[in-house]
């Protein structure tokens, strides 16, 4: 097995930036809604308690807030879990801060299965399916507590709504620090001929990384990309490896409709050079678990992956895709 | 106030009222009541009360509207533009494509237009937004709201009715505009707001209920509302829907409906008299 890498806690990441930001800008404020706890933004509170608004269970209300400040020239980072930050803050989140071109950054944590233990009703797979039909949104998922501090930087730095799903758990250091981050641009964290998978967020890269490991043991090549922002897409990258090597996974933990799988989707039936198969959660509602067991329940893991990829290149030996 | 001020911001309302009617009537249909409702508060914000630079409408200082009920908006564009944030003919080309006065206000389309609304209940939080800034900022600037009756029957009023009082908004003024009427009928048979007094005073706002339509009673109410340092203040206009034309006044179907060039004529001729009466 690989040596224990370095880890960092993802939310204590996601604090420590905005502490650093709010230093030197005094434009940064944050709001939660009786998730200050689970988000760990108490120390910026602790910090800057004029410039933390708690709002209580009030997520619709929060955003609207939110715009408010950003009209008067904050930088507004409100949180809540993934599931409310879309589904329940959804219109005001589009008309208060999207459509009033205002300048929110809303932040989910607990994407996907990593709502684990709170179960089905906090497991959002359809926070991007629904935020990427805002106009002009970014969406964004860090993979790694490096990138997860470039981005949040990056994203207090343009002019825009943007949304961010957070995993807040301890996560491995995929890059270096001093690695550089753009939102729109994915990073190629593996080359490879035979297939490529585009992942997203903390629990699929790794399991991306995982599986072309095992496959170059069997002289299978996988190329890896860390998409880490889902709108808009890094079209030129997606379709430069999916030329390269014919073969296109996708790999979200989130629903393949409207997620990423669906962004890729776009991308290479306007410009068919690949076959794509889209690793995610196939059109099912989430339930309670361990986030091991949900990976394996709804197919997140290296295993589905590598068996994608099999089928992926038996197909595409059989019938190669035409191109224009 | 002095009697003149008082008979010239009436005026002022009375002018109000007639571009609103001539705008909506210059594309045939649009949101006369809830908007001729309107005519004196605003005609008071705007040319009393609040600090605004016409010349200059993103100024940092200024005090805010965040006008909730954002179908109002034709109320809103016809004071905007007699106070000179610009021309009068823009008024003309309400809701026509291209325009900058669509329908529900827009703070990206229309200069002095403090912030977008339209799907009601959401305007009251971002005005809390804007107080908490100007706070932080030390800024002794205010921020007016105004929601309509029909509006508060949205949850998230209610959110933001509890956090305003919770975070001790003094710099934040909110005003109901409380005409009875919503969209399917009277608000006491759709969904009853009584005691709207009660609930916004159990939600810990400072609240005054009053004569809309009366200048004196709307600057005393405000300048009552600005003592207040820490609490939020809801001013309740109890208002006619319609206020001013004979085909539109008290009529729930006022709400939104057609105004044809004939009707533009009548309501022209009504609110003059109305004023010839007065002075």
């Amino acid at each position: 097995m690989e040596g224990a890498k370095e880890q960092k806690e993802m939310r204590a990441i996601y604090t420590e930036t905005l502490i650093e930001m709010a230093k030197e800008d005094p434009r940064i404020v944050v709001l939660e809604a009786d998730l200050m706890k689970a988000t760990g933004t108490g120390s910026f509170g602790a910090a800057f308690p004029d410039r933390t608004f708690n709002v209580g269970v009030a997520e619709a209300n929060m955003v609207g807030i939110a715009a408010g400040l950003s009209a008067k020239g904050k930088i507004p980072f409100a949180a809540t879990f993934c599931c409310f930050a879309s589904r329940r803050a959804f219109d005001q989140f589009f008309i208060s801060a999207n459509y009033a071109r205002l300048n929110v950054k809303l932040v989910g944590t607990d994407p996907g299965v990593s709502a684990a233990f709170n179960g089905g009703t906090h497991m959002s797979f359809e926070d991007i399916g629904l935020m990427r039909t805002i106009p002009k949104l970014v969406i964004f998922e860090p993979s790694d507590p490096v990138s997860l501090k470039a981005l949040v930087r990056e994203a207090a730095s343009h002019y825009g709504c943007t949304y961010m799903r957070l995993h807040r758990k301890p996560i491995p250091l995929l890059y270096a620090e001093s690695e550089s981050f753009q939102l729109g641009k994915g990073k190629v964290l593996r080359e490879g001929k035979d297939a490529v998978i585009i992942a997203l967020g903390a629990i699929m890269v790794p399991e991306a990384l995982k599986a072309a490991e095992v496959l170059a043991g069997e002289g299978i090549s996988l190329a890896v990309i860390d998409i880490l922002t889902v709108k808009p897409i890094d079209r030129e990258l997606v379709i430069h490896w999916a030329k390269a090597t014919g073969c296109v996974i996708t790999a979200e933990n989130h629903q393949v409709m409207g997620g990423l799988g669906s962004a890729v989707a776009e991308v290479l039936a306007e410009e068919p050079c690949a076959l794509l198969r889209r690793v995610g959660v196939q059109d099912e509602f989430g339930e309670v678990g361990t986030q091991e067991f949900l990976q394996k329940r709804f197919g997140l893991t290296a295993d589905h992956l590598m068996e994608a990829v099999r089928e992926g290149l038996a197909s595409k030996s059989r019938e190669p895709i035409r191109t224009r | 106030m002095h009697p003149s001020e008082i008979q010239t911001l009436q005026e002022k309302a009375q002018e109000i009222r007639r571009l609103i009617i001539q705008s909506i009537g210059s594309i045939g249909v649009g949101h006369v009541g809830g908007s001729l409702s309107l005519a004196e508060v605003l005609a008071y914000l705007y040319f009393h009360r609040m600090r605004v630079d016409p010349a200059n409408p993103r100024w940092p200082d200024r005090d805010i509207l965040v006008l909730s009920k954002g179908h109002a908006g034709p109320a809103l564009y016809a004071t905007l533009a007699l106070k000179g944030f610009f021309p009068i003919e823009w008024l003309w080309t309400l809701n026509k494509g291209g325009t900058n006065l669509p329908s529900h206000a827009d703070r990206n389309k229309t200069p002095g237009v403090d912030m977008t609304a339209g799907s009601l209940g959401q305007g009251l939080s971002a005005a809390i937004g804007m107080a908490l800034a100007d706070r932080l900022d030390g800024k002794k600037n205010y921020v007016y709201a105004i929601l309509g009756d029909g509006e508060s029957n949205e949850g998230q009023v209610w959110e933001a009715s509890m956090t305003a009082a919770h975070y001790r908004l003094g710099n934040l003024i909110a005003f109901t505009d409380y005409n009875k009427m919503q969209i399917d009928g009277y608000t006491k048979d759709i969904m009853n707001l009584e005691d709207l007094s009660a609930k916004w005073r159990s939600f810990n706002w400072h609240v005054q209920r009053i004569d809309g339509h009366s200048i004196r009673a709307i600057d005393a109410a405000v300048t009552l509302a600005q003592a207040e340092q820490e609490r939020p203040s809801m001013i309740i206009l109890d208002t006619v829907k319609g206020k001013g034309v004979s085909w539109s006044e008290g009529k729930v179907g006022s709400h939104n409906m057609p105004v044809t060039a004939e009707m533009v004529q009548q309501a022209l001729k009504e609110l003059e008299a109305v004023e010839a009466l007065k002075g």
